[in-house]
């Protein structure tokens, strides 16, 4: 806990960092008509040095050993980020409605060992249903690839 | 011509097909109260890009009957699965969950639901009689006296927010931050870009709305494992009436919870904070108090009034002044302004009927919602016994799904997963998040309220002190800004605690 919280407060003051040269660079002070574009940026920057500054006086100064997460912990976390971040990544080819149907299947079948049956007509239903709300009855129109055009779409 | 306005909204609300958004709303939002991951906020900002299409009246009413759901859907997975769908839900764990235990959970329900009613319906009235008033004062505001609010919003959350201090500040700065990206709306240049095409149109708050809160939920829920191991009720009519019979004796506790709720409320982060309150107070003040947190039906009463009253009347500051006092609002704000509307005092001269029907929603909304999770508790409940692992990656697709509509833009649905992961680390060192969502609302509202009322006095800060509404509501900021320091000088001074700021806890 003491290490993430060390490193986020870190990560935290290096944006702070990047913001203020940004705003050093667009102008902080006052211009001919008002304040410059960077004005505003500049002091958040300089809120965010200051205070991240502190925090990491906190965390070195505490004694934790409880860790931020543990090893079983973490993989739970990770088998539901990587695979939706796959999904997000596969829309950009396959659309999301195949996407979205191939993630629910993998998920269903490898991480929740549902049986066969259960898991097609879910991968299958719930893609169809998305569809049928959002391009038909809302008319709005979600990422499509070759098979919706196969269709017809 | 207070009850002709009313009456004008009644007449908009009650058109069958308002009615029906509701109960869509409503059933929706329950549904989406008892889901992990997904709550009032996120539940919204998913919709919304349904109702870009909709009459804003209408878009309005489900929006804020969706959100009504979310907060009965919450006394729900807290009474019946001691899960806390939301942090203003901690409290009616408490009793709620014991008292499920022993059997009584449609008991508990019903407490539950009738105080969320009573606690809304409070709201609702003193949001009828004071709304216009409060909208009036603010037609009279400034740019300073603008700025000077929303700095007591964002006060508000490092007074009496309850995390870290320092941590709510930096919050409240990248969110302002995150606001700046992409084009300074005053001198037109781009800021913060780096020269990357993708930053230009900036980070919406929608996307880091689902991205922080569902994306990031889910993550901290799947980590625990989640196993849900609900009591189960049998609801009828004879245990609603019966319980209803005995709530009457509760009345000091309903009304100190209104008050406190609605007191509380409109101040942004009210809701958690006034449900402990009422909580505290319906204990000190009961004859029993050694019966709280083994069952005791007043401390389910207690915390779901204010609560529910403090979440009603986050919608004050939103419609009068057009500060959004929680992130649902703050969502529901975004809303108005893609609906083409402007949130403010303006909305009672230019817009009658959407303000008017959107009060009167208030009424039917709670009143189609109490009758409706009464009748349909089994069935929300059985939501929960889905298995984690379908529920999961379901939730995530509608979450991808949500954040691509708003600007049929890939590039969000990545800014979500990317917002996930920071809503996840965020929660787990209690950085709090609703600051962060509240100051990218507002970002580009605040800085140019700040820039104008700097033009107006020549770069002069004092300008903020010296109008008289300005001055109060400053001086009132900078108390809560400082308090936390305060409270540490005062303890160090007893020597109580340790010469420390106070951890995130």
């Amino acid at each position: 806990m003491r290490a993430a919280d060390i490193a986020t407060a870190s990560i935290l003051m290096l944006l702070g960092v990047v913001v203020l040269a940004e705003a050093i660079r667009l102008g902080f002070r006052w211009g001919p008509d008002g304040p410059q574009s960077g004005f505003f940026p500049f002091w958040l920057a300089v809120v965010v040095i200051a205070h991240t500054a502190a925090i990491l006086v906190q965390a070195v100064r505490k004694h934790s050993t409880e860790p931020f997460a543990s090893r079983e912990q973490l993989r739970m976390v990770l088998t539901v980020a990587w695979p939706a971040a796959a999904m997000v990544l596969f829309t950009h080819f396959i659309g999301l409605y195949v996407a979205g149907a191939v993630y629910l299947f993998f998920y269903m079948r490898l991480v929740g060992r549902h049986s066969w049956a259960s898991v097609v007509a879910l991968s299958l239903s719930i893609p169809v249903a998305t569809f049928l709300v959002f391009e038909k009855w809302f008319l709005v129109p979600l990422p499509k690839g070759p098979l919706e055009a196969w269709l017809g779409y | 011509m207070g009850i002709d306005n009313i009456l004008l909204g009644f007449h908009v609300a009650i058109t069958p097909y308002n009615l029906m958004v509701a109960v869509i709303g409503i059933a929706l939002g329950t549904v989406i109260g008892v889901l992990p991951g997904l709550g009032g906020a996120n539940g919204v900002a998913i919709l919304l890009p349904l109702t870009f299409r909709m009459p804003p009246t209408s878009a309005i009413i489900l929006l804020t009957s969706l959100y009504w759901g979310a907060l009965f859907g919450g006394a729900i997975t807290s009474v019946l699965f001691n899960i806390p769908g939301e942090p203003w839900s901690v409290a009616t764990t408490f009793d709620g969950y014991p008292l499920a235990r022993k059997g009584q959970g449609a008991q508990a329900l019903t407490a539950a639901f009738s105080s969320s009613f009573v606690g809304a319906l409070f709201a609702t009235i003193l949001i009828t009689l004071f709304a216009p008033l409060l909208a009036n004062l603010a037609l009279k505001f400034g740019p300073p006296e603008f700025f000077a609010i929303q700095m007591l919003t964002f006060s508000s959350f490092v007074g009496l927010g309850g995390s870290d201090p320092l941590k709510s500040i930096v919050s409240i700065a990248l969110g302002f931050i995150l606001a700046a990206v992409g084009l300074d709306i005053v001198t037109g240049q781009l800021r913060l870009t780096f020269g990357l095409t993708p930053l230009m149109t900036g980070f919406d708050f929608i996307v880091a709305v689902i991205g922080l809160f569902g994306i990031g939920e889910i993550l901290l829920s799947v980590e625990e494992g989640l196993k849900f191991e609900g009591a189960r009720t049998k609801m009828n009519l004879r245990v609603v009436l019966d319980t209803w019979k005995e709530l009457p004796r509760y009345w000091r506790t309903f009304l100190r919870g209104c008050f406190i709720g609605f007191w509380m409320g409109f101040k942004p982060g009210g809701a958690t904070p006034a449900s402990f309150m009422s909580y505290a107070f319906a204990r000190r003040a009961s004859k029993h108090p050694e019966n709280f947190g083994k069952g005791e039906l007043e401390g389910v009463v207690a915390p779901e009034t204010a609560a529910h009253a403090a979440g009603v009347a986050a919608m004050l500051p939103m419609i009068t002044l057009g500060i959004p006092g929680s992130p649902t609002a703050a969502v529901m704000f975004g809303g108005l302004i893609i609906w083409g509307l402007q949130p403010g005092p303006m909305l009672f001269k230019e817009q009658p009927e959407f303000v008017w029907g959107l009060i009167a929603s208030m009424y039917t909304g709670n009143l189609i919602g109490v009758v409706m999770v009464l009748a349909f508790v089994p069935l929300f409940a059985a939501i929960l016994r889905i298995p984690f692992a379908i529920l999961t990656p379901f939730i995530v697709l509608v979450c991808a799904i949500g954040s691509y509509a708003v600007h049929n833009n890939m590039i969000d649905v990545w800014y979500m997963i990317l917002f996930g992961v920071v809503g996840y680390v965020f929660k787990k060192l209690h950085y709090p998040l609703a600051p962060l969502v509240l100051a990218l609302v507002l970002g580009d509202m605040a800085e140019s309220a700040l820039r104008q009322s700097l033009i107006m006095s020549q770069g002069s800060l004092l300008i903020f002190l010296r109008r008289p509404i300005a001055a109060v509501i400053t001086l009132l900021a900078l108390f809560f800004f400082v308090l936390p320091a305060i409270n540490t000088w005062r303890r160090r001074e007893s020597r109580l605690h340790a010469p420390v700021a106070p951890h995130g806890t």
